[in-house]
């Protein structure tokens, strides 16, 4: 099989190799059920707990507790948007036009329980204005969720300012931020965002897949969509994936230690890319503004190709990139936060993502803007 | 050279795509999602459903070629699926697969094509394509049973020259006895027989529910015009048909009319039914077109022998005269011409008359 040029590291990034050595030991060391009551599971419940702590550490929170660990970004977003939703008495939900299906499926399953869900547009760049967010908000709201940064265009959105006017309105509204595509590159702390609720997803940081978590702060009531034998504190059910964790946490640690250098040496690719490209390939228009975006994330329109086949001819030549929403059969969708973006659906199907990640070879940007840029003429 | 064989994940395609890698080509799979869920998914049931993908998908994967699944489901809606249940509710007999043909896999999945790097386009087909004296020309398949050169008549010359249909010269036992000997897990897979997004199986129950005004009963009346019964939907009858229709009059009643505005449809005998010729529109050629005057055989829907006829013109409406009277075919069908085994072309009837005192 050919090597590719993997630019996709924003649908799930190479596994470090600290969370592979961690997850090998706890497998062989931390194996059993933790929720037994014997030595193996006291060794397992040991293990667990102690990532939990470190999870806790490493953003910013006080209370280890209020870590609850989720099989993903997904079930942490469904926890946060419809568990917070069905605790409340209230009836209204508000997200931007712009989060992960994870939260807008999720809080348009609620409409059938009588919730109403409200989505908060974003401007050209994808980035949310708070004073919009906070006049949208009122008695009713059960719940807000606005994500730290988008998957598709990188841009990063102003989640302390977005709490901030929210509590302005009504202090004790939950909101919610999905981190998962922040964390590598943006300081994601409780401080830092000051949201009530953060999810994260291990993959989008070099750790396995499977395997996730949400910040609950205990003011916060929460049903679990788990139901089961009750773990995490009747949060969410289901036996500890304490190997998986551990991974976890071992790449969190090394993602939070690294973050500055993943910021300067990624940063410097991704810009490499995009000033070769702009270079030899004016037509191509790189989203987002310039400020508000993640280093890792490249969101390019080639006009007048359609990015299916622009994707199809990069595979071709050996560069994995994306485009849109991979759907179940495989097919590219148009995307929902292009068009909240205000792009037709013409310029939508022009896009692709090229995203760079923590073991980005020094050189590659600019090598694969070259490449792309050939292949573009050939194209055109 | 390369090649993108658009697999349906049925065996035909399977193998068109194994035996292109046998002659050499690099071989890229597809699969035209053309309908979806309302949610966006790929359909379950019908064909060309998510099981479908993931069998071409397991195909390719197993022939180690690329895969892709390309989004048409915007141009097929508006190319085949609305035509369809619109050609019902005018009194029509519509056929979706030209119309695919015709619009979405010979003409956009043909234009990207190149944009894709390939340089042949390759399907399932069973239909051959001969290249004689520097001009192509569509031949039936070497399997006379499942022979679907009515469906590709409108496959001109440019789109001949890079279309592939390498299964064509194979019957389908052969087909399935090469994609068993490679393993492959398509070989006893049955045919799919149904319209794709027909998910019951029964158009009927499709344009119910797309289109529920087709439901409105009316008459049923004889050739004098008189009414005999009644029915649930003009929709829900073609032109010929003869079981159904909720009459009994002792010997077998064939439709002969549907008049959708009146919602009323005609039955009679066979006698009735049939007619010396038949007006055709929106004709294709595979080369250049026959002249006034020639005979030609003519298939008047897919499962039937041709038969011969003669052409005469009216600009772009042509009129084929029947040499024996043939029962009415029914309106939206195609009208396939033949010179022996080459197709020269065909288009979409619109109508069939009986003449007076004419004996083709």
């Amino acid at each position: 099989m050919m090597t590719h040029t993997y630019l996709d590291h924003a649908a799930t990034t190479t596994l470090r190799p600290v969370a592979r050595v961690a997850m090998a030991e706890a497998y062989a060391s931390a194996n059993a059920n933790a929720s037994g009551q014997h030595g193996p599971a006291r060794t397992a419940k040991n293990a667990l707990e102690l990532a939990r702590e470190q999870a806790a550490e490493l953003l910013g929170s006080s209370r280890p507790l209020d870590i609850v660990f989720t099989s993903g970004g997904t079930e942490a977003d469904n926890l946060a948007v419809a568990g917070v939703a069905l605790a409340s008495q209230r009836r209204s939900i508000v997200v931007s036009a712009v989060e992960h299906d994870a939260v807008l499926r999720s809080a348009e399953s609620m409409q059938r329980f009588g919730y109403t869900v409200t989505k908060i547009g974003v401007d050209m760049s994808c980035v949310v204005d708070p004073g919009e967010v906070a006049s949208f908000v009122g008695p009713d709201t059960a719940v807000v969720s606005v994500m730290a940064a988008n998957n598709e265009i990188g841009s990063i959105e102003p989640i302390k300012a977005i709490v901030e006017a929210v509590k302005s309105v009504d202090d004790s509204i939950p909101v919610h931020t999905d981190a998962a595509q922040a964390f590598v590159s943006e300081v994601t702390t409780v401080g830092s965002t000051s949201a009530d609720l953060i999810s994260l997803t291990a993959h989008k940081f070099g750790g396995p897949k499977g395997v996730g978590l949400l910040v609950v702060n205990p003011s916060v009531r929460l049903d679990p969509v788990m139901h089961g034998g009750g773990q995490e504190a009747g949060r969410r059910s289901g036996t500890y994936n304490v190997p998986g964790i551990v991974g976890m946490v071992a790449a969190m640690k090394e993602a939070v230690a690294q973050r500055d250098v993943f910021r300067m040496k990624v940063g410097r690719e991704r810009d490499a890319f995009e000033e070769s490209l702009s270079a030899w390939l004016p037509t191509a228009v790189v989203s987002g503004s310039s400020k508000q975006r993640m280093v890792q994330h490249s969101h390019v329109r080639f006009p007048g190709v359609l990015a299916e086949t622009l994707l199809i001819r990069l595979d071709q030549e050996g560069i994995a990139a994306a485009a849109g929403s991979a759907c179940q059969s495989g097919a590219v969708e148009p995307s929902h936060v292009l068009t909240a973006m205000g792009m037709s659906d013409t310029a939508a199907g022009e896009c692709v993502r090229f995203s760079f990640g923590w073991d980005t070879p020094t050189g590659q940007g600019q090598a694969a803007a070259a490449r792309v840029a050939n292949m573009m003429r050939e194209l055109t | 050279m390369r090649a993108l064989v658009a697999m349906s994940g049925g065996v035909d395609s399977s193998v068109a795509a194994a035996l292109m890698l046998d002659q050499g080509y690099e071989v890229i799979g597809v699969t035209l999602k053309q309908w979806e869920g309302p949610d966006g998914t790929m359909p379950v049931a019908g064909c060309c459903t998510l099981s479908d993908a993931e069998d071409a998908r397991r195909v390719a994967a197993q022939l180690d070629i690329p895969y892709y699944v390309l989004d048409y489901v915007e141009e097929f809606t508006a190319a085949v699926v609305e035509p369809f249940a619109q050609g019902y509710l005018d009194g029509l007999t519509p056929n979706p697969c030209i119309e695919c043909n015709r619009n979405v896999r010979f003409d956009a999945l043909l234009d990207r094509t190149t944009d894709l790097g390939c340089d042949v386009l390759v399907t399932g087909h069973h239909a051959r394509i001969a290249e004689i004296d520097g001009t192509f020309r569509l031949q039936r398949a070497v399997d006379g049973t499942k022979d679907q050169s009515y469906v590709l008549h409108m496959l001109d010359q440019k789109a001949l020259s890079m279309v592939k249909l390498p299964v064509g010269e194979m019957t389908k036992i052969m087909v399935r006895e090469y994609a068993a000997t490679m393993g492959l897990r398509t070989a006893a897979k049955p045919d799919s027989q149904d319209i794709c997004f027909v998910t019951s199986g029964d158009y009927r129950d499709f344009l119910r529910n797309t289109h529920p005004e087709v439901a409105a009963p009316g008459a049923v009346l004889d050739t004098d015009g008189a009414v005999v019964g009644q029915h649930g939907g003009t929709a829900g009858f073609t032109i010929g048909q003869r079981k159904g229709l909720g009459v009994a009059v002792g010997e077998p009643r064939y439709v002969l009319d549907i008049a959708p505005r009146d919602r009323t449809i005609t039955i009679g005998r066979y006698e009735d039914l049939l007619v010396d010729d038949c007006v055709v529109t929106d004709m294709r050629f595979t080369d250049l077109p026959p002249s006034e005057g020639d005979r030609v055989q003519v298939k008047l829907r897919y499962r039937s022998e041709p038969v011969e006829a003669t052409i005469t013109r009216a600009g772009e409406t042509w009129h084929f005269l029947f040499e024996d009277r043939q029962p009415r075919p029914a309106p939206g069908q195609a009208l396939v011409m033949y010179e022996g085994e080459f197709v020269l072309g065909g288009g979409t009837i619109v109508d069939a008359r009986k003449r007076v005192g004419v004996s083709g």
